[in-house]
């Protein structure tokens, strides 16, 4: 096995993700890493920038109800049907986080700036809205090309410290199969490295057949990589599990209160022994 | 609740109807409603010819990243689209960030997602909001997160093409930059709509009453499209198409 990649223990994944990092997250439906999640609040990491690609759910919401996020720049926090983000909700109210507004594409552009390793990319509408008015990086500029007057949004490059999220395999190589889950690529790409926690490690190289090495993140990009079966837990995974909906549920109902949300976090975080 | 799930099927076939002349629908993962709609479109006349369901992993074509849908819409790949919002005004300005002044929104809502874009670019953006009430209806957002309408400038190809909600159906008037009531529901009236409304819109006296659901649609939506929706939206399944255990009676 030639440049042998070592996999880390979850705890010693998320002690490498420093206070105050810009962490790029994926949406719900993409392959969250709940497990570095779970292991980042109990290392008590600080002061979190979190990119939530394009938007994020119960990963933003525990890391902002346990303290551990100073800003959230995304396009949404949602738990789509389970109802409004209860921490997310008192966070906002209170004033108690930064926020960062935007729109879905421009996550996106931001991302995309940075993986050419340009200074901003433009980008249609979004004029005349309050999420214009009210982001403090985006600028309105005339299309150079346009002879008349053809005003365009410059959004500038997004560069995270870290891409972390959550995928079926890697090989001993570092290499990460994502399959057409090309929003982590950008991610990736755009990021200073990849942290990917996997269901499972492939023995054979994932560039072994061309079906496979379609849907793969070459090791270049990758910082470190964690075995976390089922890691995605409770949310569903592209790749097989499905939400633990009862789960959810009880989230919703304890995190009404900041007692409940305490125990909650004693309950399913804190307490939790460090998987074998 | 029987006649809650009759009102929600008469909404997507309404919607359905709107879609016939797309070719490329796109639905969000949280909208049961015109995604049911942009399924059962499908089945009935294989127009849309595509629909994509965001976030679904079997209903969502699209291989290129999360990004593809917006390089889609940029390139008019997309011919439909829904939009709601927590509140909604007389110019199809809409809100998704939350009530109260921003940044310190009480409630916040999830957030502004792809709107602010997607509304420039998608021809035919259908507002649905099942809630019709001057609390979701009023006469002005309290934050911008889609402007509906632009100025000359303003380089635009989509905008809104209508607004539902469980009492009435209004077309948007682009030219007049307002709403005009096109139809009311059979469980409403005129005077409803006015009293629930919180901005003006132009409207007839007669306005005519929505059409009810064809029966051959509803049957087709009962028979052959429940299974589709309940693989996408298995918790809306369960609210319309009642005892989804024993399938076959009870319809």
């Amino acid at each position: 096995m030639p440049m042998g990649f070592e996999d880390v223990s979850i705890e010693d994944f998320a002690m490498a993700i420093p206070d105050g990092a810009k962490v790029a997250i994926p949406a719900d439906y993409a392959g969250v890493s709940m497990e570095a999640t779970r292991a980042l609040i109990r290392r008590r990491v600080k002061n979190l920038h979190l990119v939530g690609v394009p938007t994020s759910g119960l990963q933003a919401e525990l890391l902002i109800g346990a303290g551990c996020v100073k800003i959230f720049e995304s396009s949404a926090l949602t738990l789509g049907e389970y109802g409004p983000a209860p921490r997310f909700t008192k966070a906002v109210r209170e004033g108690s986080i930064d926020l960062i507004d935007a729109t879905c594409p421009a996550i996106h552009t931001g991302l995309q700036a940075s993986q050419k390793g340009i200074p901003f990319m433009p980008l249609r509408g979004i004029l005349g809205s309050d999420v214009l008015k009210n982001h403090p990086g985006w600028k309105v500029i005339q299309n150079p090309f346009a002879n008349e007057e053809d005003p365009i949004v410059a959004i500038p490059a997004i560069q995270p410290d870290i891409a972390l999220f959550h995928a079926p395999l890697a090989d001993r190589d570092g290499n990460v199969w994502i399959g057409r889950k090309r929003e982590l690529v950008n991610m990736a790409h755009a990021s200073k490295a990849a942290f990917v926690t996997v269901d499972a490690i492939s023995e054979t190289s994932l560039f072994e057949t061309e079906e496979k090495a379609a849907g793969v993140l070459p090791a270049l990009y990758v910082g470190k990589v964690s075995v976390a079966p089922n890691g995605s837990w409770p949310l569903p995974f592209w790749n097989g599990a499905e939400v633990d909906d009862a789960h959810m549920r009880r989230y919703m109902d304890m995190a009404k209160s900041d007692e409940g949300f305490q125990d909650y976090l004693n309950e399913f975080i804190l307490q939790e022994t460090v998987p074998a | 609740m029987t006649n809650t799930a009759e009102e929600k099927k008469a909404l997507i076939c309404l919607i359905a109807n709107l879609l016939r002349d797309c070719n490329h629908v796109a639905v969000g993962a949280a909208s049961p409603i015109p995604g049911a709609a942009a399924l059962l479109a499908k089945a009935a006349w294989g127009k849309p010819r595509f629909v994509n369901i965001l976030g679904s992993v079997a209903n969502n074509f699209f291989t290129g990243g999360g990004g593809e849908l917006f390089d889609c819409a940029a390139q008019g790949r997309i011919d439909a689209f829904f939009l709601g919002g927590g509140q909604i005004d007389g110019q199809a300005n809409i809100n998704l960030m939350g009530r109260g002044n921003y940044p310190n929104c009480s409630p916040r809502w999830p957030g502004t997602f792809g709107s602010a874009y997607l509304y420039f670019l998608i021809p035919k953006v259908i507002l649905f909001r099942e809630e019709h009430s001057r609390r979701t209806l009023v006469e002005k957002v309290d934050f911008i997160s889609a402007p509906g309408i632009s100025d000359e400038k303003t380089y635009r190809k989509g905008g809104p093409f209508g607004l539902l909600t469980s009492k009435a159906f209004f077309h948007f008037d682009k030219d007049k930059k307002r709403f005009r009531l096109e139809s009311i529901h059979p469980t409403s009236s005129l005077e409803d709509i006015l009293d629930n409304t919180g901005f003006s819109f132009d409207y007839a006296e007669d306005t005519p009453l929505t059409s009810p659901p064809d029966p051959a649609l509803l049957e087709l939506l009962n028979r052959d499209v429940r299974e589709k929706v309940a693989e996408v939206y298995p918790n809306f399944a369960d609210t319309i198409f009642p005892v989804t255990s024993h399938a076959a009676q009870d319809i």
